[in-house]
């Protein structure tokens, strides 16, 4: 199957909208007072190679859509694989049907006119790759290789896969908005697995990015994969014990995530956020500085508007550690009083300040304590702030990596953690629309031994 | 019209215009002289979901997904391609993709064979028609109102409602012609309690593959919202959870989720056929203690996690994982069970049509054993009694695991004492079962919640144990003392 070119787009992206445009008719037709809808296409090609040979060759190829319908204040919603015009008329139908028996919601209702963004800016989303089936196999092998080749203890791959997908998508509501716009996303994975004794340890590494020429080389992918899984051989417990903790920049990224879940309206007025009540307030140290950049040019996270319609903009969550805003789509802020902040649908390329110590500074700035590298599990109690989390990393003396370790949990509580966070480094090295350094937080319990 | 092949004819087939001769042509088209095996899978899907928050039904949702996923195998690669759109010449062109994997001779000439399956571990009943929407709407209401009344203390109620009905039709160049039809319901409470500043939160809730009416039978649904008021109400008073290796008893029911983490994606055939699990080549070693026998069952009738068959065609079975302590097998779809040799048994899942199969768990439980739970609670001098579980985790090559446990106790002089807040467990899979000292009379399985994530498919599972008593575990709170 051929994989979309630009040349296909326009035409799709006109059928999208007509298919669009004859739901909202229908669903006025069918009595509603508003809708909204959404849909979109996508095709793409994954290869997945293992000990240098083809595993799987998978093209794929999804349609969606995904109507609201209105009455008033009641709502109800459907989905469907299906774009035919008599698909897409049952669809109408179902979520009217649904509406019948939703109750009345005051917040239940389409974005302001004014609100929804007019001017589309291109944002430079969509490049697609037109690799070939072996063109792709052959830059996979060459990442495994790499990967391999690195050192002897590399012993075993989970392989090597490429992928790259284009999708269209088409939004529209009863209000006059109707835009859509085709994006690209091209990745290249790399798994190995490495032994040394008994003990077997599997790391990965990626690339991810909007055009094919930003993807790093399928040799450094490898490469940093092997880097990573060889580190962890030879790992060890430790002792229960309190220490200072340094997430490496890609888990601490997790932590902005927690941040982003409890600050977001449907947890606030859920009363289900550990930040409950807290705009305004100090959660951070003065320096902490964190924005959100959803026009960035090219950005994996990047979007011109929000899934209500509304035009995002740059904003500052955090400024000089004090939270400046809840992340608020039309419903969550009409619940809270509060002018929507255009994130239906999240927050788009999350950034952090960063600072002046690389990674080697941070660790000397540490002296002695634990360098987290993977995190196990999902124990983050959005409620309280409470975190406990399965742990693998290395064990710092004097600022120097003494040994790996495993098997080992790290708990505290997200408010003292946010509070108790010494420095953020210069140090972001992994993919994806979320930059950050490593974090290093003063204090926290470790279990182990 | 009871006949599952019959009705997914009539689902998916007949609106598409697919003939016997269409099904003949397709799989023909998937095989050439160098393809070992090729199947297709059909998918028609119906989803409701309905949403109350606030104590108003706020959101439904009626979702319809159905397409075709078409797998062709030559050795170990796979070429794979799906398509939503039914008719024959888009069916045809992903054929043609698929069997790019492997260049061969002239295109094979296959005959859809006859069917095979025929058990009934649950009705091929439609569970969104079980009810009318008013009374779904009601049961929520009710939900709603009785976890309110169950306590002053609960500020807010979230309570969903999710019935699905699948039906898939599988053909596979070996003969294989089955369908099944598939209902499976969902019902979730949550609640978030306030008490002099302290804000706490519960949940509960239960599933089945079966009608509706599930959760009108014995109360069930209103259970549901009194045990997520109980959760949260004992999570104000919990204390800070110790921290370190300890003696740890795990209650009965989903705390199973230890042995789905700690061995069960471990056993699972691809792994093992390529190498990378702590459990490769360990048929026949001792990885438990003695007493210790865990299956996978799929067929259990009316549970989340099983399946008249898998996805691939194959009936379920009840697989010996692990018997009185020794390793005993791993769990496998065709194409693992023919690279290594074996058969398959009926482990083969996928999310959907759009996602290829590999070996995945169904029902995963320990077998009872013969302790009074209290008796071994009253054996623990100081540890921790954990009894509600969120989810885990494993890395499956260097065998560490990950559970978090939402309720828990610490056991002081044999007693239970004081709650403590919510904690992660973490162990190493092919060790932690030799440290079970005792194990309870007490087997239950889950309430039916359980979803299994691997390689990014989603898939409903189960899992069952008894009491267990675990003589060191690492638990991951924050008090030392």
């Amino acid at each position: 199957m051929p994989i979309l070119t630009t040349e296909d787009t326009a035409e799709r992206l006109a059928r999208l909208q007509q298919i669009i445009d004859d739901l909202l008719k229908e669903a006025k037709r069918q009595g509603a007072s508003d809708a909204e809808a959404s849909v979109g296409g996508s095709a793409g090609l994954e290869v997945a190679v293992r000990l240098g040979e083809v595993e799987t060759v998978e093209h794929t190829r999804d349609n969606g859509l995904g109507v609201t319908v209105y009455f008033g204040h009641r709502k109800g919603s459907a989905s469907t694989s299906d774009l035919s015009p008599g698909a897409v008329r049952d669809a109408v139908r179902a979520a009217c049907a649904i509406a019948e028996h939703t109750q009345d919601d005051p917040c239940a209702h389409l974005a302001e006119a004014e609100l929804m963004a007019t001017e589309i800016p291109d944002l430079d989303l969509c490049h697609p790759w037109l690799v070939d089936v072996e063109q792709a196999i052959e830059l996979a092998v060459a990442c495994e290789d790499a990967a391999r080749a690195f050192d002897p203890r590399i012993v075993n791959s989970e392989g090597a896969s490429l992928s790259t997908h284009l999708g269209i998508n088409v939004a529209g509501n009863s209000r006059g908005f109707l835009c859509g716009y085709p994006t690209t996303r091209h990745s290249l994975n790399c798994a190995v697995i490495g032994q040394d004794g008994d003990m077997m340890q599997r790391d990965y590494w990626w690339t991810t990015a909007r055009a094919a020429s930003d993807l790093d080389s399928a040799r450094s992918v490898g490469e940093r994969a092997a880097e990573r899984t060889v580190s962890r051989l030879g790992a060890c417990r430790l002792g229960t014990r309190e220490a200072p903790v340094l997430f490496r920049a890609e888990v601490a990224a997790g932590l902005l995530r927690s941040l982003v879940s409890a600050i977001t309206g449907s947890s606030i007025y859920r009363r289900s956020s550990f930040l409950l009540d807290h705009l305004g307030e100090r959660i951070f140290p003065a320096f902490v500085r964190i924005h959100e950049e959803p026009r960035l040019l090219r950005g994996l996270s990047s979007a011109p508007y929000d899934g209500d319609g509304v035009a995002t903009r740059a904003k500052d969550l955090v400024r000089d550690g004090v939270l400046q805003t809840y992340i608020l789509d039309t419903y969550s802020g009409c619940r809270l009083g509060l002018p929507t902040t255009g994130n239906a649908g999240g927050v788009r390329n999350l950034r952090i300040e960063m600072g002046e110590l690389d990674r080697a500074g941070l660790m000397r700035e540490m002296g002695t304590g634990l360098l987290v590298t993977e995190l196990m599990g999902h124990g983050v109690n959005a409620v309280t702030g409470d975190y406990s989390r399965g742990a693998a990393g290395f064990w710092i003396e004097n600022g120097e990596i003494q040994y790996p370790v495993e098997e080992i949990t790290i708990a505290g509580n997200l408010k003292k953690m946010f509070a108790g966070l010494v420095a953020v480094g210069n140090d972001c090295d992994f993919p994806g629309g979320t930059r950050t350094g490593s974090w290093l937080i003063d204090r926290m319990t470790i279990a182990g031994e | 019209m009871n006949d599952p092949i019959a009705i997914a004819r009539d689902r998916i087939l007949a609106p598409a215009g697919l003939t016997e001769l269409d099904l003949d042509r397709l799989l023909g088209h998937l095989t050439n002289s160098a393809i070992d095996a090729a199947d297709i899978y059909f998918q028609y899907s119906r989803l409701q979901s309905w949403v109350l928050e606030d104590g108003i039904l706020k959101d439904g949702n009626f979702s319809i997904e159905q397409g075709a996923g078409l797998r062709a195998v030559s050795g170990e690669k796979t070429g794979f391609a799906y398509s939503d759109e039914l008719h024959f010449p888009a069916l045809a062109q992903a054929a043609s993709a698929a069997r790019a994997i492997a260049r061969g001779g002239q295109e094979g000439k296959v005959r859809v064979g006859t069917a095979m399956v025929e058990r009934q571990l649950y009705e091929p009943l439609d569970p969104i028609a079980s009810l009318p929407d008013q009374d779904k709407v009601a049961l929520l209401q009710r939900v709603d109102l009785e976890a309110r009344r169950a306590d002053p203390r609960v500020r807010e109620v979230t309570a969903s409602l999710v019935a699905v009905q699948d039906t898939v039709l599988v053909l596979a160049d070996d003969g294989t012609l089955a369908a099944d039809i598939r209902p499976l319901v969902r019902l979730n409470v949550s609640v978030i309690v306030e008490d002099k500043g302290r804000r706490e939160q519960g949940s509960s809730g239960g599933g089945a593959r079966a009608d509706l009416g599930y959760f009108l039978v014995e109360d069930r649904a209103l259970g549901f919202a009194r045990e997520a008021v109980r959760l949260a109400l004992t999570n104000l008073d919990a204390v800070e959870a110790p921290a370190g290796t300890m003696t740890v008893v795990l209650g009965a029911g989903w705390p199973g989720v230890l042995l789905h983490e700690a061995i069960g994606h471990g056993l699972e055939g691809d792994f093992n056929r390529k190498g990378s699990s702590a459990f490769s080549g360990r048929i026949g070693e001792r990885v438990a203690a003695r007493g210790v026998t865990v299956v996978d069952d799929g067929t259990l009738p009316g549970r989340r996690g099983s399946l008249n068959m898998d996805d691939e065609g194959t009936i379920t079975q009840n697989t010996v994982l692990i018997e009185d302590g020794i390793l005993r097998g791993y769990m496998q779809d065709k194409l693992n069970a023919r690279l290594t040799g074996g058969l398959s048994t009926g482990n083969g899942r996928r999310e959907s049509y759009a996602h290829l199969p590999m070996p995945r768990m169904t029902n995963t439980y320990m077998r009872p054993g013969d302790r009074d739970p209290e008796e071994i609670i009253a054996s623990v001098e100081k540890g921790l009694y954990a009894v509600n579980f969120g989810g885990g985790q494993v890395d499956i090559t260097s065998g560490k695991f990950v559970f978090s446990a939402s309720e828990a106790y610490l056991i002081e002089n044999g007693r239970i004492g004081r709650p403590v807040k919510g904690a992660t467990l973490i162990g190493n899979g092919p060790d932690v079962l030799t440290r079970v000292s005792l194990i309870g009379n007490d087997l239950k399985l889950d309430e039916g919640v359980g979803t299994c994530g691997k390689e990014g498919q989603s898939v409903p599972v189960g899992v069952g144990q008894p009491t267990l008593r675990i003589d060191s575990l690492t638990v991951g709170g924050t008090s030392q003392s």
